[in-house]
């Protein structure tokens, strides 16, 4: 052993502190954490604290969807949709319907089509309220924006009970139109609740939209470019904050979007921020076309006679659905074989894909800034995992 | 200004805090158990099976198909046919549901049984409080805990319930004139109780 001199043991030292300070860390955020919307795990490394890589982990609320759709009817996987995104359950019945509507040739009733907008714009409605307050509760707002939130959300869900039976699982469309008609006097609470909403959106906007603290939490924080947007396959609210014009509602007009006036809200720089802002511009479009619909609702059939509920068999051959669900892209893809049970069905869930670009944002964030960016891709476990 | 934006927030809190005393609308949480609100008529948690008349045994309407055991989603209702026939609240003999069974925890009130049941026998419950501390026996159903009457049925969702009376009084009216023309021809030796099963059901739809 060599004596070291004082001098040289002092640098020795300070290299070992800096190599300490340089060092990375590892640390996984989740699975349990509300943060996460749900059982998911970002594993995070760390630079001090700033990010830099993350890796999402999934699957720990895999409950098999696509295996038991496969063996058990169409019209059983059904009630299975409404647990995918179960926030927005009656979208997901709408996607799910539409692609065996496409794959058998079904007609809808004109009456259900309205129906179907009218349930689905609702759900858009409460998707993104409480998105918006999630996504204040995570920044640290406590409570009361997501309270707000959750408090038009509960108005909107007792529509749906007293519609389908149900909050959330709805289980409501059917192959060719939709179970029951609407009841009694619900048209008319219906257009009570649009006419009131508007005076939450802009007490939401009093409330959140110049908040300092809020923009200074928000801009220029996670800016997910467009081209990388694009390249990702991002869909929904997300791929529109970063200024891409893109919505399945005004591309495919599938049901009867072609007959509604509406604009399509496009962000500009793709940031936390932009991605808050079009949540709220896009519910104050789904009241224009709520209005419109209400209006123009015709009386008549809720399903088609020819379909058979029971014993349900398309012919064979296969077909890709999709519709634009809260969350983005929501599309069914069946491959039926002529037997009662689809062969292949698969879902291309928005809530997964939309995540892929997680990482893209957050690298060089802090792991604060990390949760609100997680919080603005809206996801639901149930989808993302299926 | 800075915290122009934050001040203007404040008077939104403030606003929604007082007005929960004066108005209704921004105060929309109910005390329960204490205070309940009122069940919607399509409210549906779980199914029960109908009967008809006082005696829940013989006015079953279930005949044991097993339809609705093959269309449930997660399998949750277990029949076991009868081997014989009994008479059921109309005066058709059939048969009847030896063992009917139904997984409280497994069942997840799709209410597809309800939709391709033909006989309009099981319908979907509104009682929603149905914890239990025994997770095996209390929450595996049999039929006698299951069955209830048709006035519970007419209590719950009276609209439905009106319209499913007014179509099973149809069918036992047609029923009944068919028994009458066999009668008064006499050709055909069946007695009014060998109708087939199923032949006096239509489709729910």
């Amino acid at each position: 052993m060599e004596m070291i001199a004082p001098e040289d043991q002092r640098t020795a030292q300070s290299a070992a502190t800096a190599k300490s300070e340089d060092a990375l860390l590892d640390i996984s955020l989740g699975p349990h954490h509300p943060s996460t919307h749900g059982v998911f795990r970002m594993d995070v490394v760390l630079d001090g604290e700033r990010v830099v890589k993350l890796k999402p982990v999934f699957g720990y609320l895999h409950r098999n969807h696509e295996k038991i759709a496969e063996s058990v009817s169409y019209l059983a996987s059904m009630p299975y949709t409404d647990r995918l995104d179960y926030m927005c359950s009656l979208t997901n019945n709408w996607a799910y319907a539409l692609t065996v509507e496409k794959l058998a040739g079904i007609q809808v009733p004109e009456r259900a089509e309205y129906i179907r907008v009218i349930t689905a714009e609702l759900t858009r409605l409460q998707n993104h309220a409480s998105t918006i307050g999630f996504l204040m509760q995570e920044m640290g707002a406590s409570g009361t924006p997501l309270m707000y939130a959750f408090r038009e959300r509960e108005i909107i869900l007792d529509l749906f009970e007293s519609l389908t039976g149900s909050r959330m699982m709805s289980n409501y469309m059917r192959f060719g139109g939709c179970r029951v008609d609407l009841p009694y006097g619900w048209l008319k609470q219906t257009e009570k609740v649009v006419a009131e909403f508007p005076r939450f959106l802009d007490e939401f906007e009093r409330l959140l939209s110049s908040n300092e603290i809020l923009l200074a939490r928000t801009q220029g924080v996670g800016v997910l470019s467009k081209k990388l947007a694009i390249q990702g396959g991002i869909t929904g609210p997300m791929l529109r904050a970063s200024g891409v014009n893109y919505d399945i509602r005004k591309v495919d007009k599938y049901g009867i979007y072609d007959r509604f006036d509406f604009r399509v809200p496009i962000g500009e720089h793709g940031d936390v921020y932009d991605r808050f802002m079009i949540r709220l511009l896009e519910m104050r479009e789904s009241l224009k076309i709520l209005t419109q619909a209400l209006r123009d609702i015709t009386a008549g059939p809720i399903m088609d006679t020819k379909t058979k509920i029971r014993g349900f068999r398309p012919k064979a051959g296969e077909a890709y659905g999709r519709i634009e669900s809260p969350k983005g892209e929501l599309g069914f893809f069946l491959i039926s074989d002529g037997s009662p049970q689809p062969y292949r069905y698969r879902v291309r869930p928005p809530s997964l894909i939309n995540l892929t670009v997680l990482e893209d944002m957050c690298l060089g964030a802090s792991v604060a800034d990390t949760v609100v960016i997680f919080g603005t891709v809206d996801i639901v476990l149930g989808e993302v995992d299926r | 200004m800075l915290g122009e934006g934050i001040a203007k927030g404040l008077v939104e809190t403030a606003r929604n805090f007082f007005g929960s005393y004066f108005t209704k609308d921004r105060l929309t949480t109910v005390q329960y158990p204490e205070e309940r609100l009122p069940q919607f008529e399509a409210a549906r948690n779980f199914p029960f099976l109908v009967y008809d008349g006082g005696d829940w045994q013989a006015g079953l309407r279930c005949v044991g198909c097993q339809i609705c055991e093959k269309e449930c989603p997660p399998k949750c209702i277990y029949i076991e046919k009868s081997k014989d026939k009994k008479p059921d609240a109309v005066g058709k003999l059939q048969f009847y549901p030896a063992v009917f069974n139904i997984d409280v925890s497994v069942c997840m009130s799709c209410q597809i049984c309800v939709e391709v049941c033909p006989f309009e026998a099981i319908k979907m419950d509104t009682e929603f409080e149905l914890s239990t501390d025994d997770r095996f026996g209390g929450l595996l159903w049999d039929k006698a805990q299951l069955a209830k009457s048709n006035e519970h049925y007419r209590k719950i969702h009276p609209t439905e319930a009106a319209e499913v009376d007014a179509r099973l009084a149809e069918e036992k009216a047609k029923v009944d004139a068919k028994v009458k023309a066999a009668a008064e021809n006499k050709t055909t030796p069946t007695s009014p109780g060998a109708v087939q099963p199923g032949s006096g059901a239509s489709s729910t739809q």
